[in-house]
C-alpha cells in the first residue's frame, strides 16, 4: 500500500528540506565533517532505536532502553577500572547480561501475558536502580584500548571522519534492514504486529519471536551502552535518562506505526538524522538553547501521529466499504 | 467405528468453556478422498470442533486419531506439520504482509541464510495461477478485495495441507464464479485422496460438493449421513432439531386475529442494504408479533441490524404512523422508540461488571442524555419494579450482572429496553442458551407485551417457539425475505417446508 510508505516519504522529505534550510543559512553544514559528527554523536541513539523499531513493529514497547544503556556503561567502567578486565571482555559480559535481561522481559510479557509497557517500565527502574547500587559516581575509563578505538576513523572525501562508533551504527542499521526484510524472524515480527491471533493461527512461533524481539532490543541497548561508554569514556548511573523516549520519537517520526505491523528500519535512521540535524543547527546558531531540539521533536511527533491517524482512518474506511456486513 | 480407514477422527470429544459445555461427546471422522460437510446452527459447536482438531484448543475429553494413531495436537504449527491445513472463519491472514509472505510465512524459500524473495514471489504467483488469480504478489494483502484475500487464505491452506484440509465458511465472501473455481479445485484435491472438511450454511453448496454430512446441534452430534441419501427437508429438520413426523400436533393453537391495522403502523418499504439483506417490505402494527425464521446466514441478524439502524439501509424508506422517518443510527432508533435485544447477549447485550440496577437504567439514561443523570434512588425504583415484573432472580439489584444466569441476564436486557417504553421491540434469539424454565417465562412475557400493544419482531431458530407466539412469520433464505406465513398457515411443518422447499428450488436453479 502506497499509504504505508507515505509516513516514510514524509519523513525523508522533512529531513531533506530541514537539511536544505540549514545549509542555506549555514553553508558550512554541507560537508562530510558535519555528517561524520552527526553519525558519531547519535551513534548510541541510532543503535538503540533499531532495537526499538523491531519492538514497536511487533506491537510492543521497550521503556528500559535508557536504563540499560546507563547500566552497561557503569558495569563496563567498573569491570575495566576497578577489576582490570580488558574492555573487550567487559563488553562481552555487558552484552550478554543486557541480552538476557531483554529476553527475560520478553518471556514475562509472553508467558505471564503482562503488557509490555508495565514489564519494561519495571525493567527500567530495575536497571537504573542496579546502576546506582554499583556506584553513584561517574567512573572514568582510562584504558588505552579506549583511546585507540577513539582515535580510529576513516577519512571521508571532504575531510569528514567516520569513527568506529559512527560506522558501527551504520552497520547495525544495515543489519536491521536485512533482519527485518530478509529473514523469517523479520516476517514474524511484522506478523505479530499485524495481528497476534492470526499470526498464531498461521503457525508463527509467537512465544519464541516475542522473547527474541526483546532480547534483540536488550542486546542493542547493551551495544548502545558500549558505544556510549566509548563516546564519553566514562560510566555514570545518571546518564542516558529518557533516551528510550528519544528512540521512540525517532522510530515514530521514521514512519513506524505505534500500533505495530508497519514500519521501516531505514525510516528510523531518517528519524535519528532529523534529531541530529536540529541539534547541529543549534550548535551552528550558537544562541539557541539546546532544548529547542526537544520542542521541534515534540512538534514533529504531533504532526506524525496526526498523519498516521488520518492514514489509518482513511484505510479503515476503505476496508470497511469492502467488508461484508 | 471404522477408524482404520479415516485420515483424522475425533472420538467422544468433550469441551467446556467457563462451565458451559460446548461439545458433548462428539464423534467425527474424515476419510481419504471425501468432502465432508459439517453443519449446524450458531453455537452448535462446529468452530470449536475444528479448533480442537487443529490444536487451537485442547479437548477436555476424547481422543483425536491420525490414521488410527492417537495424537495430541499441541498447537496450530503442529497441526500443519501433521498435514492438517485450515482456513478459519474469522479470517485469517495478515493484511500488513505481502501476498507472497502470507502464503509462505514460516516456510519461505531461503538462499544464503536469507529469504529468497524473488523465488518466493515466483512460487506465490504459480500457486495463485491455479486459482486464476493474477495479482501483484509483492503488494500488501490488505490492498485486495475480501474475496481475493479469502482465496489466498484457501490457497495457503491447500498448499500447506498434506492430507486434510479444513475450510470454515470459505465461500461467504465469494461470488458465483469464484465459488465454482474453488469447487473445481476441491474436487481435484478430493480425487487425489485428500480429506476435506467443509463448513458452510449454504445448503445448495453442500449438495453440490459434499459426499457426507455431519450435523451438530447444541454441542451434540445429531448424525452423519451420506449426502446422496439425505433429502433436504430431513437435513433441515436435523439442523433445526425437530423430526417432521411428530410435527403434526398442536399446529391449530389459537391464532391471534390480525390486528385492527391502519393508522398505528411502522412500515419499512423496500428496505435493504447491499451485501447484507435484499430489499424487503415489512409492516408491523401494534400488538403484532412478526416471527423471523430461516437458517443461519439467511439474513436474520442482518435484518435486525438494519431495522435498528446498526447498519444504514442503502435503499428504501420508513414511515411511522404514516409519517416518514429515518433510522441511520441506534441512537436515532432509540429516540423513535425502537429497542433491540441482540443475539450475542454477553458481548452486545449486558455490561457484565455493572450492577443489575445500572444495566436496567442504561438505555433510559442514554435517551435522557448524559447531562441529566438519573438519581440513584430513581434508578433503584426502576430496577426494583422490573425485577418484580419480570421475576429477575438476583440476590439484590447491586449484584454485577455477569453473576446472573443466562435467562436472568436476558431478562435484564429486556428490562432495560422495556424501561424506555418502546413501541417496537426487536428480539434476536431471545431464548438462546437459557434453561427451560426461563425459556417458558420469556415466551409468556412476549405474549404479554404483545397484548399490551407493543410491536415485536422476534428472530429465532427454535421453530416450535416461534409458532407459539407469532402472528405472522417471515421466511428468510440467502439474505432475502422469501415469503410470509399468516394465520392458519403457521405451523412448524409449514415453516420447515417453506425453508427447505426454497432450498431445493434454488438448488435446482444452481445445478441447472
Amino acid at each position: 500500500m502506497s499509504n504505508r510508505l507515505l509516513p516514510f516519504y514524509a519523513t525523508l522529505l522533512i529531513a531533506v528540506v530541514a537539511y536544505g534550510l540549514c545549509v542555506m543559512q549555514f553553508p558550512n553544514m554541507f560537508s562530510t565533517r558535519v555528517l561524520g559528527n552527526l553519525l558519531t554523536d547519535n551513534a548510541f541513539l541510532g543503535i538503540a532505536a533499531v532495537g526499538m523499531t523491531f519492538v514497536i513493529i511487533s506491537g510492543g514497547i521497550d521503556l528500559s532502553v535508557g536504563s540499560v544503556i546507563a547500566f552497561t556503561g557503569v558495569l563496563i567502567a567498573v569491570l575495566v577500572g576497578w577489576y582490570g578486565f580488558h574492555p573487550l571482555v567487559a563488553f562481552a559480559i555487558a552484552l550478554l547480561l543486557s541480552t538476557l535481561f531483554g529476553a527475560g522481559m520478553g518471556a514475562i510479557i509472553h508467558y505471564l501475558d503482562v503488557p509490555a509497557f508495565i514489564v519494561t517500565l519495571a525493567g527500567m527502574f530495575l536497571a537504573r536502580g542496579l546502576s546506582f547500587v554499583i556506584t553513584t559516581d561517574s567512573i572514568p575509563i582510562g584504558h588505552e584500548f579506549y583511546s585507540t578505538i577513539q582515535s580510529l576513523y576513516w577519512r571521508m572525501p571532504g575531510g569528514g571522519r567516520l569513527t568506529v562508533i559512527g560506522g558501527l551504527m551504520l552497520v547495525v542499521f544495515l543489519g536491521g534492514i536485512v533482519l527485518a526484510h530478509f529473514t523469517r524472524f523479520g516476517s514474524y515480527v511484522y506478523a505479530l504486529g499485524g495481528n497476534r491471533q492470526s499470526a498464531e493461527l498461521m503457525g508463527v512461533p509467537v512465544a519464541r519471536t516475542t522473547v527474541l524481539i526483546y532480547a534483540l532490543s536488550g542486546f542493542l541497548s547493551g551495544l548502545a551502552g558500549v558505544v556510549f561508554s566509548i563516546y564519553t569514556s566514562a560510566g555514570y548511573p545518571l546518564s542516558a535518562v529518557g533516551v528510550e523516549l528519544d528512540t521512540i520519537a525517532a522510530v515514530v517520526i521514521g514512519g513506524t506505526l505505534l500500533t505495530g505491523g508497519t514500519g521501516y528500519v531505514a525510516g528510523t535512521l531518517v528519524g535519528v538524522a532529523i534529531q541530529g540535524i536540529i541539534q547541529t543547527y543549534i550548535v551552528f546558531d550558537g544562541t539557541l538553547s539546546s532544548w529547542w531540539t526537544k520542542i521541534v521533536v515534540g512538534i514533529l511527533l504531533f504532526a506524525f501521529i496526526a498523519l498516521q491517524r488520518v492514514l489509518v482512518l482513511v484505510s479503515s474506511r476503505k476496508a470497511g466499504a469492502l467488508a461484508p456486513a | 467405528m471404522s477408524t482404520g480407514e479415516a485420515l483424522v477422527s475425533a472420538e467422544k470429544i468433550i469441551k467446556s468453556f467457563l462451565g458451559l459445555r460446548v461439545l458433548d461427546g462428539v464423534d467425527f471422522s474424515v476419510r481419504p478422498g471425501e468432502i465432508h460437510a459439517l453443519l449446524g446452527e450458531n453455537g452448535a459447536g462446529k468452530s470449536t470442533l475444528i479448533k480442537i482438531l487443529t490444536g487451537v484448543h485442547q479437548p477436555d475429553g476424547g481422543t483425536i486419531r491420525l490414521r488410527g494413531t492417537p495424537v495430541t495436537v499441541r498447537d496450530t504449527g503442529h497441526a500443519q506439520e501433521l498435514g492438517v491445513g485450515t482456513v478459519y472463519q474469522e479470517v485469517n491472514l495478515l493484511p500488513n504482509l505481502s501476498v507472497a509472505e502470507n502464503l509462505f510465512i514460516g516456510r519461505q524459500p531461503m538462499r544464503w541464510g536469507l529469504v529468497h524473495r524473488s523465488e518466493m514471489e515466483k512460487r506465490a504467483k504459480a500457486l495463485l495461477a491455479q486459482y486464476d488469480i493474477d495479482i501483484d504478489v509483492s503488494a500488501d494483502l490488505g490492498r485486495f478485495s475480501v474475496a481475493v484475500q479469502q482465496l489466498v487464505a484457501i490457497a495457503r491452506a491447500v498448499d500447506l495441507s498434506g492430507s486434510v484440509l479444513i475450510l470454515d465458511e470459505p465461500t461467504a465472501s465469494l461470488d458465483r464464479a469464484e465459488v465454482e473455481t474453488l469447487f473445481a479445485i476441491l474436487r481435484r484435491l478430493r480425487d487425489r485422496g485428500m480429506g476435506i472438511v467443509f463448513i458452510t450454511h449454504f445448503l445448495d453448496q453442500v449438495y453440490a460438493l459434499c459426499d457426507r454430512i455431519t450435523v451438530l446441534r447444541n454441542g451434540k452430534l445429531v448424525g452423519t449421513r451420506e449426502a446422496a441419501e439425505l433429502p433436504q427437508v430431513e437435513l433441515v429438520s436435523m439442523m433445526l432439531g425437530r423430526a417432521l413426523a411428530e410435527a403434526t400436533h398442536g399446529a391449530e393453537a389459537e391464532r391471534r386475529s390480525a390486528p385492527p391495522s391502519s393508522g398505528k403502523r411502522i412500515e419499512f418499504s423496500h428496505y435493504g442494504r447491499a451485501r447484507s439483506v435484499a430489499p424487503f417490505d415489512l409492516s408491523i402494527g401494534a400488538g403484532e408479533v412478526v416471527g423471523v425464521a430461516g437458517l443461519l446466514g439467511s439474513g436474520r441478524t442482518e435484518t435486525a441490524r438494519l431495522l435498528f439502524g446498526l447498519d444504514a439501509p442503502d435503499s428504501g424508506s420508513l414511515t411511522i404512523d404514516g409519517k416518514p422517518a429515518k433510522v441511520l443510527s441506534p441512537r436515532a432508533a432509540v429516540q423513535l422508540g425502537f429497542a433491540l435485544c441482540p443475539e450475542d447477549r454477553k458481548t452486545d447485550g449486558i455490561v457484565g461488571d455493572l450492577s443489575v440496577r445500572e444495566n436496567i437504567a442504561l438505555a433510559l439514561q442514554a435517551r435522557r442524555g448524559w447531562l441529566r443523570r438519573m438519581p440513584s434512588r430513581e434508578q433503584a425504583e426502576l430496577a426494583d419494579r422490573f425485577v418484580k415484573a419480570l421475576d429477575i432472580r438476583t440476590s439484590d439489584i447491586e449484584k454485577p450482572v455477569k453473576f446472573l444466569s443466562g435467562g436472568n441476564q436476558q431478562k435484564v436486557v429486556l428490562a432495560r429496553w422495556l424501561a424506555t417504553n418502546p413501541r417496537l421491540l426487536i428480539l434476536d434469539e431471545p431464548t438462546r442458551g437459557i434453561d427451560v424454565g426461563a425459556h417458558a417465562e420469556i415466551i409468556a412475557l412476549i405474549n404479554r407485551l404483545c397484548e399490551e400493544g407493543l410491536s415485536l419482531v422476534v428472530i429465532s431458530s427454535e421453530i416450535e417457539e416461534i409458532t407459539a407466539y407469532s402472528t405472522r412469520i417471515r421466511i428468510l433464505r440467502d439474505r432475502e425475505h422469501r415469503g410470509e406465513l399468516t394465520g392458519a398457515e403457521i405451523s412448524p411443518d409449514n415453516i420447515m417446508r417453506a425453508i427447505a422447499a426454497q432450498a431445493s428450488a434454488s438448488n435446482e436453479g444452481a445445478s441447472a
